[in-house]
């Protein structure tokens, strides 16, 4: 493909003035930023909600007062009543998957650096960058304010099943506003992921420098491209799916609801709908919404990785073909979610075959992860720690989907705690390592500072360790027949195994604690941090061939020319064992020919 | 002291000391009777509460549900009789009516009291139960109340009888009658019922049962007689 | 610091496997005819998950042992064979897998899902509802009467909505909160959801169905062993999800015949 058809001279002038620097900014860096804020935010508040779900969970009688104080109806004398469990739970899986997870590795590191990794000064679109954000922030507020009103969140879980979450307040507390509350959101929040998709798409398309073919892009940017053609596709899809859902809570449609329902002792109005048509809708967008949240880890890992190992992938082609592999294949899985919901037993066989063939693709980046660790001179600091880590984590959350893509395996499996090890591992974990691995990396040209590496290989044990020590047991669990989405256990079956609960929850009250060292080095280095060169790491992407941080526009008044391809390492180079992607030099091997 | 006198001072006690007994209004009449049946009334099924063992342990043979519970001589019981029309609206009274949940059912079946009264739910019970009252007229809320905590407490401020379940067990239900006088009983073993009180007047006096639907009859209070009204409902098989 | 990476892969490798391995986590009883292939399937993925997530974390553990640290000038090494070798390797490896697995899994999905059932099996009735299960049997008439959701009465606990005042066929029915079968007889469970999404979830029956509101659907399964079995529900249904549960309870041939002539004398 021909490289950059479209020239820009100046994408947008440079901002003036407070609110154009810092608010309502065209600057992809500035609203990258803003995206790491929110997800920050999110994250922190989600794991909160946690933490409230399994002390609930293993110590039911306990009494929280400050939750009386936050919800009187949720926490009546202190105490979570069940329905406000769900509605934590519920918030805690929407606040993590959308706000978090898809947010941080794609929205915010993406925004920041597919840019200036493919040598341009912008986004093709600054101002729908901005609208982007905002829209975003927008869907978070109306969320959130499901919080603030009487009735409370609402109780469906994040993945909103009808004719539970389409019926309105029959069907519990928490399903009349709140329900409707976070519909809404979540159609908000894919006007702003659409219009976030569409500009990396564009942008990757036209605006690579001189030099940078797509072959020569850097993984991480390869892996946002591939994940914005994913979201472009997945987001159209849950829109409708949304409006639908707010249609037959608010104008008496029934997609979603079929006739002679009787709920809270009424005759639902509603005839003709089907609740599988929502899970088909929801799983369509639901499953590649997974592989959005995991694939820019994945590139950004393989990005550091290289770097930590000061040496290129055995093959940065077949991992690229590996990632759109697995974009491709994320659009057959689907129904592997719904094999028991009733639909005709054979397409769960349909369903089945692509599910276990992903994990051909998925195998294959495992190896190169791994093959090229061979031979190779790895440096540890905290970006690599947690990049390590990711190998560890996807392969142990990886190895749980073998289980689950099989039909009469998940007749047992199914919805218990076995499938909730599984989905925390990967995306829980993995894919926030990869977040992890991306803030030690590029913090220094975000800020210019560098941040305490004691601290961040500190936040790296603790979390390894302690993500483990939660999310293993939970498998464990799941074989035995641990039912999930349960606020306690009031019954003799699951009574042997409190004790692993009660290991879990101390286990995630600390792991959860260690983030805030992660927090305070955040913020501490972002002032008192010990200034950063402009190539800390001696790595040879574009991002740092420009100051840190950046200027407004990037590259300063120069287009970049690319040379080479972005993982020129264990060469001779004239900075070290490196050469740059913008370095004229010829490229020598180390062996001297 | 003349005779006549001795008359009028006895007379006068009489009257005073009835007035002390009556209370501070002066003594009215009394409607009492009985509510009973006629036909062949559905037999009560025991409850099955096996899906909620902490319950269904504490009876040694399940109860009867309580939709339809009769007695000696045909007679009714939790029938809420009460003046629909003719009286004035009285104010709540400061104690609260209680609605307890114990051994996963509702007591009282039927829960009647006053129009901003307040309404006192306590769970009694080891496992969480969610009391859910659907009124028309009043605002419908549900609430969860796990064991530990504090009692629900809440009101309605319009008169409607209406029907209380529990989201979690679905053989718990119940009646609440929310009334906008204080004349109002609830008929227990026996069927019969007492409304005393009842200044001189024209009243309509309603019986209502939760399976038989309501009937009602008129009758006047001219000074502190009582009279008798009775009740018979049609039961029905099923 | 990488070899201490190394040492924690290897003791996180061994620790998580250690429950597994010692049997500490093992299935409930399989009390069903179709269960043994299932719980076959489960034990041969384990056996490949288990090298598959032993291997991988040790070869991580070996080369961040081996090529962490390094302040050497040797020089840099591919791994023999470079990515093609690695390539080829990932499709047959897993290739081989999922053949396996997925040939073989489709018989166990189809005993249960693609066997007909028998013809002498007994009808039973599931209606899953907010938040309770209750079981209807057809009575001597053989047959179930209709249902009527507007005569949902559950204080008087008809959760069917029955019309015996009307329908004939529907006097003789026997609505149970408990699921009562004989041993080693099929039966054919019809299903039937009320109010919102739910599902049947034994775990030693290894039976789980999906409960969809406006579809029927059903399971048929065999118990062959008697005693008192959870049936929990799966799906969230809302507040009283987790309190959603009835038994089954497996008896003999002639228990059950009593069960069903007592509970129609009620």
């Amino acid at each position: 493909m021909q490289e950059g058809s479209l020239e820009q001279a100046h994408v947008h002038a440079p901002p003036q003035g407070f609110i154009r620097k810092y608010i309502f900014s065209l600057d992809h860096k500035v609203i990258g930023k803003q995206y790491y804020a929110l997800a920050l935010v999110a994250v922190f508040t989600g794991m909160i909600l946690s933490w409230l779900m399994r002390i609930h969970m293993v110590w039911p009688e306990a009494k929280l007062p400050f939750l009386e104080w936050f919800s009187k109806n949720g926490a009546p004398g202190g105490i979570i009543t069940p329905e406000y469990y769900l509605s934590l739970l519920t918030m805690h899986g929407t606040l993590m998957v959308f706000f978090v997870l898809t947010n941080a590795p794609f929205a915010a590191f993406g925004n920041y650096f597919l840019p200036i990794q493919i040598g341009a000064e912008d986004m093709a679109f600054p101002r729908f960058n901005m609208m982007s954000f905002w829209t975003t922030f927008l869907a978070w507020v109306v969320l959130m304010l499901a919080f603030v009103i009487p009735d409370g969140p609402p109780i469906a879980g994040w993945t909103a099943y009808a004719p539970l979450s389409a019926v309105g307040r029959d069907a519990g507390p928490g399903m009349q506003w709140g329900a409707s509350l976070w519909g809404l959101s979540i159609a908000i929040f894919c006007v702003g992921s659409l219009l976030g998709a569409l500009n990396f798409i564009a942008t990757t398309l036209d605006l690579r420098a001189k030099g940078m073919t797509l072959m020569r892009m850097p993984l991480s940017s390869w892996a946002w491209f591939i994940t914005s053609c994913i979201a472009l596709l997945a987001f159209a899809v849950l829109l409708p799916a949304c409006i639908l859902l707010i249609l037959d809570r608010h104008a008496g449609t029934s997609f979603y609801i079929p006739a002679g329902l009787v709920i809270s002792d009424r005759l639902q109005p509603h005839s003709g709908g089907s609740p599988l048509l929502w899970q088909h809708l929801f799983w369509f967008f639901g499953h590649p919404e997974v592989y959005i949240a995991i694939l820019p880890s994945m590139g950004i890992v393989s990005h550091i990785l290289v770097n930590s190992m000061r040496k290129p992938l055995l093959s940065a082609r077949v991992v690229i073909y590996s990632m759109m592999s697995i974009g491709f294949l994320s659009y057959m899985v689907w129904g592997h979610h719904m094999f028991l919901s009733g639909m005709n037993p054979m397409s769960a066989l349909a369903f089945s075959f692509p599910t276990l063939t992903i994990t051909i693709p998925a195998t294959v980046l495992t190896l190169m992860w791994l093959g090229s660790l061979y031979g190779a001179k790895i440096q540890i600091n905290s970006a690599s720690l947690f990049a390590l880590g990711f190998i560890s984590m996807f392969v142990s959350g990886g190895v749980s989907g073998f289980f689950l893509a099989q039909p009469s395996i998940d007749i047992y499996l199914h919805a218990t705690y076995f499938v909730v090890g599984h989905f925390h591992m990967v995306m829980g974990v993995a894919s926030l390592f990869g977040v992890f691995a991306g803030t030690y990396f590029w913090f220094p040209k975000m800020t210019g500072r560098m941040m305490n590496e004691s601290l961040g290989k500190l936040h790296f044990w603790l979390t390894f360790v302690g993500t483990y020590c939660i999310f293993m047991p939970f498998h464990y669990l799941g074989l035995i027949g641990n039912v999930r989405r349960y606020q306690s256990f009031v019954d003799d079956f699951m009574a042997p195994y409190l004790g692993w609960h009660k290991f879990m929850t101390i286990a995630a009250l600390i792991t959860g604690a260690s983030q805030f060292i992660f927090l305070f080095n955040l913020i501490y280095s972002r002032f008192k941090g010990k200034p950063a060169p402009e190539n800390p790491w001696n790595a040879t992407s574009l991002e740092w061939s420009i100051p840190s941080p950046p200027p407004w526009n990037n590259f300063g008044a120069k287009h970049p020319i690319v040379y080479h391809d972005p993982y020129q390492y264990g060469v001779k180079g004239s900075k070290g064992d490196f050469v740059m992607q913008d370095s004229p030099e010829q490229v020598v091997s180390a062996s001297g020919d | 002291m003349t005779g006549k006198h001795v008359v009028c001072s006895v007379v006068g006690m009489l009257a005073l000391s009835a007035v002390a007994v009556a209370g501070p209004n002066p003594a009215g009449g009394t409607v009492s009777g009985k509510v009973t049946y006629e036909g062949t009334p559905a037999k009560m099924k025991p409850i099955d509460m096996s899906k909620e063992p902490t319950c269904a342990k504490m009876y040694t043979t399940p109860p009867l549900a309580e939709t339809v519970i009769t007695g000696s001589g045909n007679s009714l019981e939790n029938v809420v009789v009460y003046i629909s029309a003719g009286a004035p609206d009285d104010a709540a009274p400061s104690t609260a009516a209680v609605f307890t949940q114990k051994g996963c059912r509702y007591i009282p079946h039927l829960l009647a009291f006053q129009v901003n009264q307040e309404l006192k739910i306590q769970n009694e019970d080891q496992t969480s139960h969610n009391i859910h009252p659907l009124p028309k007229l009043n605002r419908e809320w549900n609430k969860s109340q796990p064991p530990g905590t504090p009692p629900i407490s809440e009101k309605y401020d319009k008169a409607e009888i209406f029907p209380v379940k529990c989201n979690v067990h679905p053989w718990m239900h119940g009646t609440f009658a929310v009334l906008k006088n204080s004349h109002y009983a609830v008929t227990g073993d026996g069927g019969s019922f007492t409304l005393p009180n009842l200044p001189p007047g024209k009243y309509t006096i309603t019986a209502w049962h939760e399976s038989y639907g309501d009937q009602s009859q008129e009758i006047t209070i001219t000074g502190s007689e009582s009279k008798t009204v009775n009740f018979v409902f049609k039961a029905k098989p099923y | 610091m990488g070899k201490l990476l190394a040492i924690v892969l290897v003791l996180i490798a061994v620790l998580s496997a250690y429950p597994i391995v010692s049997h500490m986590f093992v299935l409930p009883q399989d009390i069903s005819t179709h269960g043994h292939a299932i719980d076959e399937q489960i034990s041969e993925t384990m056996v490949e998950a288990g090298i598959s997530f032993i291997g991988a974390q040790l070869v991580l553990a070996f080369f961040v042992w081996s090529f962490s640290g390094r302040k050497d000038d040797r020089p840099l090494k591919n791994f023999p064979g470079g990515a093609r070798a690695l390539v080829i390797a990932a499709f047959l490896l897993v290739g081989t897998e999922i053949l396996a697995l997925g040939v073989m899994g489709q018989k166990a999905w189809a005993s249960v899902y693609f066997t007909p059932a028998k013809p002498d099996d007994i009808q039973v009735q599931a209606q899953a509802e907010q938040f309770a299960f209750y079981f209807r049997y057809p009575g001597p008439d053989g047959k179930f009467g209709g249902i009527h959701p507007e005569k949902i009465d559950e204080g008087n606990q008809n959760y069917f909505g029955l019309d015996p005042a009307n329908d004939v066929e529907a006097r003789d029915d026997i609505v149970s909160g408990e699921l009562v079968v004989p041993v080693d007889r099929e039966v054919h469970l019809l299903m039937h959801a009320k109010d919102v999404g739910h599902s049947f979830y034994v775990r030693e029956l290894r039976i789980q169905q999906d409960f969809m509101p406006g579809l029927d659907l059903s399971v048929h399964f065999t118990a062959t062993k008697l005693g008192k079995y959870e049936i929990v529900c799966t799906q969230l249904c809302g507040l009283g999800h987790y309190n959603m549960k009835a038994y089954l309870n497996v008896v003999s041939q002639p228990d059950f015949d009593k069960w069903l002539k007592d509970q129609a004398g009620q």
